[in-house]
């Protein structure tokens, strides 16, 4: 530990040595805090502080995603091996090696591209890096298709960092959700790298290329869901979805989908983390499920295709709906900040979600833009709720 | 008046004073401190060397020169400490110590008038002891106030018990609340719990409110949201019960005696107790008997909201404790101490440390490391689990660090002085001092506004 110390001691002194260095500070001080809490003490004021600074927090959702990365490194080299037919052959760590290999660079690319914007914000802005990007880091890549070029994950971050947050002035200030304002940028930059049948399954192209497979394989199963709203649906009605994504590999997560999305079952172990440590807030969890369960049950009303008739519940185990629930509607920062405007910010959420994803068939991925719409709507939320508390103080003046 | 305060935080600190009550040894100087009373401009109507008596007026307020300010001792001013651009900083008075007062005359009170009264109390140099809300400055003689407040309880970390303190001083108590019940010509609330002390369970003249609930059920401004709420144009003056029976001892002798009793805690004395003694005595003369550890800070007030001061410094007027804590000036290795750790010795508000886990009665050792850095808002809904007003606190925050008085108007802060938002300081994930921004929100409204 002393040894440490004075390493970071020594390279504080070298920088602050000379007036053209010391304006690298945040490249030290990054490491320096991330190993040791610094010497600041408190002036008048609180004397005493909590124990729980922001490092914690963003760590505590880091964890959260973990089973969510795990699950999708192996389901990642699951579905490759599944579509080829070859699943039968090859073993547990085979499957998740091949997973590593095409996730982890994802992640590796997402931390390396934001942190760079991150530290060079830190450097001219004379400020120290804040820790937000940690958690958004780890969110794009779980959001992404596997097969998305790395190139385009690094523009996305940089995109998302700079845009999204950095021109509003930072961690805290944002309006959008970072990891969805990447994954958005993508979605409409370059649409063909992040839908339709060919991105999901890692490999999918060459297969094809080489005639091991046709293009129906790679499907998730929103594409197979949203074309019965064409005029040739990919399958014939509801029982064959259900009987080529069974409930419960829907739940488990063993179908096609984003890196990180597919598991409703790790979504919940995270939710279940978040939850416990009162990290991520259950109002908008909770209201964001109740919208989405609410939507997709009327829809099961209105019937009339292999689409609507989904049962609700299984409805919202596919696609981002869970993960989006868990990870990116509750980001402090985009959701509504009031109480009361939380419960309102889930419910839109949700309830948009599953509308944009059922009604409009050509964005089957509603759940990222019903949380950016949401996230748009927060500040007004907000400001309906704060209204009515001033309200309720303009009106006992007025009685008294 | 029955209420419950459901928001809040115990903190449970080492270094609970017992229950001993001792003599500290008499302080040879004391001091009077500008900076004791937010917003005042003083203007010193004495000079260095002058000879004074218990109750010489010291300086007054410049833009209000009724409010005086006396010596708590007899003796010669030693010295007028000042600091940039001249500020005064303190007046030492170095004590003879015969405590000869200036004035020894008791009154009877019950036949004055409000007005005579009022400068009777100025006069003497008692009336920095009533405070007001809004802007939880000192109270200003022109206002009629709508209702007078006394919390008979302090729920703060460390703090003094004044059902301890004053057992059997029901005379003084209840002829500083008549005088309070002239002065302000309208209702006194003293809020009291279940099994307060008999002298305030029996107080006279009071509407009586049971408070329950956590810190910071015994700040008034709680007291007052759920009682009475202030409104703009509206006024609040509020005691502190040892204050009202420093009045009713002036009532009953007529002569100025700032003798109180406080409580020393915090895991870095080796004494911990209760002390009699005067307003302004030195810290030296406080903590005389017992050892200060190494590397501690010494605070004039609660850990929560009370000031620095050195130990050749002075307590502070409106201040009943003296806290010593550790300086948390040491790096902390993330994963044995730090943001990482287990943190099974670590006191959150949090679920993220597993304080909640442990048992209640478990008590914490706490320094003055922020635990952290500064950040930007980022955690919501943080403040609101101890805040127990019916006000947005992030919102109104940001509305006072834009400066922004129409929407802090609307968000309350009539309602709020800066120790109603310590706990908020406390959690704080993003490490923000707030009771700072609180200050300068109201300094800039009493400005602005008043």
């Amino acid at each position: 530990m002393k040894f440490l110390r004075n390493i970071f001691d020594s390279a504080h002194k070298t920088l602050n040595s000379s007036e053209k260095t010391k304006k690298f500070f945040p490249l030290i001080d990054a490491f320096d805090t991330l190993m040791f809490t610094p010497n600041h003490v408190t002036s008048n004021g609180s004397h005493v502080r909590d124990a729980i600074d922001l490092k914690r927090t963003m760590m505590l959702v880091i964890i959260a995603l973990v089973p969510c990365l795990l699950f999708g490194i192996y389901n990642t080299g699951y579905q490759h091996f599944r579509v080829l037919g070859e699943l039968d052959n090859v073993s547990f760590w085979e499957i998740a090696l091949k997973g590593a290999f095409v996730v982890l660079p994802l992640v590796v690319v997402s931390y390396a591209a934001g942190l760079f914007v991150e530290f060079i914000f830190a450097i001219k802005n004379g400020h120290t890096v804040q820790e937000g990007f940690l958690v958004s880091g780890m969110l794009i890549p779980l959001c992404m298709p596997a097969d998305v070029p790395l190139w385009m994950v690094a523009v996305a971050t940089i995109f998302a960092v700079v845009i999204g947050k950095e021109v509003f002035g930072g961690t805290g200030m944002n309006i959008l959700n970072v990891a969805l304002t990447a994954r958005a940028f993508l979605f409409f930059a370059h649409p063909t790298k992040m839908s339709g049948n060919e991105v999901w399954v890692t490999g999918f192209s060459k297969m094809k290329a080489d005639g091991l497979v046709d293009s129906s394989s790679g499907a998730t199963a929103l594409g197979d869901l949203a074309s019965f709203m064409q005029d040739t649906p990919a399958l014939e009605n509801t029982q064959a979805f259900q009987a080529k994504y069974s409930f419960m590999d829907s739940f488990l997560g063993f179908i096609p989908g984003s890196v990180g999305e597919t598991s409703a079952l790790m979504c919940l172990i995270g939710a279940a983390l978040l939850l416990w440590t009162g990290i991520a807030s259950w109002r908008v969890i909770f209201s964001f499920f109740l919208g989405g369960f609410l939507m997709a049950t009327i829809l099961n009303l209105v019937g009339g295709n292999g689409y609507f008739e989904l049962p609700a519940i299984h409805q919202l185990m596919i696609g981002g709906f869970m993960f989006g629930m868990v990870f990116m509607a509750t980001d402090p920062v985009t959701a509504a900040h009031t109480n009361a405007g939380k419960f309102v910010y889930g419910f839109l959420g949700g309830f948009l979600g599953i509308l944009i994803r059922m009604v409009n068939p050509a964005y089957p991925e509603g759940i990222m833009l019903a949380i950016l719409i949401a996230n748009v709507f927060a500040p007004l939320i907000d400001h309906v709720v704060i209204q009515s508390n001033i309200n309720r103080r303009l009106k006992r003046l007025k009685t008294v | 008046m029955k209420i419950t305060v459901k928001k809040g935080l115990d903190i449970s600190m080492k270094g609970v004073p017992d229950k001993i009550m001792s003599e500290a040894s008499l302080s040879t100087h004391y001091a009077l401190k500008p900076s004791d009373y937010p917003n005042l401009t003083p203007k010193l109507l004495i000079k260095e060397g002058d000879e004074v008596k218990c109750g010489t007026p010291i300086f007054c307020d410049k833009y209000n020169d009724v409010v005086i300010f006396v010596s708590p001792a007899s003796g010669l001013v030693d010295k007028i400490i000042r600091g940039e651009k001249r500020r005064i900083l303190a007046v030492t008075i170095s004590s003879d110590g015969n405590f000869t007062q200036l004035n020894t005359k008791p009154k009877d009170y019950s036949n004055l008038s409000r007005e005579e009264l009022k400068s009777d109390l100025l006069t003497s140099g008692l009336w920095p002891l009533i405070r007001m809300r809004p802007i939880d400055i000192i109270a200003n003689p022109k206002d009629s106030p709508k209702s007078i407040f006394i919390s008979s309880f302090d729920t703060n970390p460390l703090s003094p018990d004044y059902d301890f303190i004053m057992h059997n001083k029901s005379a003084e108590f209840n002829a500083g609340i008549e005088l309070l019940k002239i002065l302000g010509k309208c209702p006194v609330n003293l809020q009291v719990r279940n099994d307060s002390d008999d002298v305030f369970l029996n107080a006279e003249n009071v509407e009586k409110n049971v408070v329950k609930g956590p810190h910071p059920s015994g700040n008034v401004g709680v007291q007052i949201h759920e009682i009475d709420p202030l409104n703009k144009g509206e006024v609040i003056w509020y005691v502190n019960p040892q204050d009202v029976m420093i009045i009713g001892r002036f009532s009953l002798t007529g002569v100025y005696d700032a003798s109180k009793v406080i409580c020393v805690g915090g895991e870095n004395i080796s004494d911990k107790k209760y002390l009699k003694t005067i307003s302004g005595s030195s810290i030296n003369s406080i903590l005389k008997d017992s050892v200060v550890s190494e590397n501690s800070r010494i605070i004039s007030g609660s850990p929560l909201t009370g000031e620095i001061v050195e130990i050749d410094g002075f307590l502070g007027n409106y201040h009943h404790q003296i806290s010593v804590i550790p300086e948390g000036n040491t790096y902390k290795f993330f994963l044995n101490d730090g943001w990482l750790s287990p943190g099974f010795s670590r006191f959150s508000a949090s679920k993220a440390y597993p304080t909640w886990l442990l048992p209640k009665s478990k008590t914490y050792q706490f320094d003055t490391n922020l635990n952290g850095e500064e950040r930007s808002f980022v955690v919501s809904g943080q403040y609101e689990k101890v805040f127990p007003f019916d006000i947005y606190p992030v919102q109104l925050i940001k509305s006072i660090i834009t400066n922004d008085i129409e929407k802090m108007e609307n968000l309350g802060i009539y309602e709020v002085s800066p120790e109603d938002f310590a706990l908020c300081e406390f959690v704080c994930t993003s490490k923000i001092n707030i009771q700072e921004i609180v200050r300068n929100g109201l300094d800039l409204i009493y400005k602005e506004c008043m």
